[in-house]
């Protein structure tokens, strides 16, 4: 436990790195098949924000215990451009790049906690955390 | 990794087996229309049995496969979406409107011979 999974998204192919090492550590950590999927796909949706508007960035996966539930918080952190506008951000459909705008309002339903730290021209932080049952 | 795309008479038939990277997504997307365009296929089945997930971006680029394909005159029917993934898609609030689905391959054929009878 308490140990930390980093990976360094550069590219399109460290999407995929990362949401692979998301599904090995829920798999781990004994989450269901449909919390897998959650898990994995927010791990995806918010590695591509990393790689699409801040270029480089990083996520770090690592599991928490509470009350003897074991949860694996997702934070993903980067030196971007920030985010003007994070109430508008999180409304669904909204995109500034052509895509479906469902990445971080869909990342809040699928997983138990969400916070986003952001500060226009210094960069973005989200953490995400979901419990076993 | 190129996707690899079947012909079977007037159908052109897609098994996903591969991590769906985005640059795959995009390939099979091209692909697909240039073999839809080189056939004049009149029906597609994508099988997605074996993807365990499908976030935001493959999801816009299948949604546009199919309507991209509707525009040349095919149809195009998702099969085998599987139970967690569907589950994922709706809390992400991705509907997939307007796209035929099948449970599977099979299904997936039967679908385009009702849909393209007559
Ligand atoms: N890490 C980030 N740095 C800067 N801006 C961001 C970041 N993540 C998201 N944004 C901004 O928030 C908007 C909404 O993000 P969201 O992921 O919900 O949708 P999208 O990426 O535009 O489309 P989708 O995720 O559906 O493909 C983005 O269009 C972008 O303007
Ligand atoms: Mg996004």
């Amino acid at each position: 436990m308490g140990e930390t999974i980093r990976i360094v998204i550069n590219n399109e192919i460290d999407i995929v790195v990362a949401r692979q090492k998301g599904r090995e550590l829920s798999k781990a950590v004994h989450f269901g098949i449909v919390d897998q999927s959650r898990i994995t796909t927010a791990i995806s949706e918010l590695a591509r924000n990393i790689y699409l508007y801040a270029s480089h960035g990083e996520i770090r996966l690592s599991i928490k215990e509470e009350n003897r539930k074991k949860g694996l918080e997702i934070i993903a952190e980067d030196k971007g451009p920030g985010i003007d506008d994070i109430r508008k951000a999180l409304e669904d459909g909204y995109t500034t790049s052509n895509g479906l705008g469902a990445g971080l309002p869909g990342v809040k339903r699928l997983m138990d906690t969400f916070s986003i730290e952001s500060v226009p021209g210094e960069g973005t932080k989200i953490t995400a955390l979901k419990w076993t049952k | 990794m190129r996707i690899p795309i079947l012909k079977i008479k007037e159908y052109l038939l897609v098994s996903i087996q591969v991590e769906l990277d985005d640059q795959t997504v995009l390939e099979f997307q091209e692909d697909l229309l240039n073999k839809i365009a080189e056939t004049d296929a009149r029906g597609v089945v994508i099988d997605l049995t074996s993807v365990d997930m499908v976030d935001s971006f493959i999801a816009k680029v299948l949604g546009d496969v199919v309507t991209m394909t509707s525009l040349m005159g095919s149809v195009t029917v998702l099969s085998g979406i599987q139970p967690s993934v569907a589950i994922t898609l709706i809390e992400l609030g991705i509907t997939l409107d307007n796209v035929h689905t099948a449970m599977d391959l099979d299904q997936g054929i039967l679908i385009l011979n009702r849909l393209l009878e007559g």
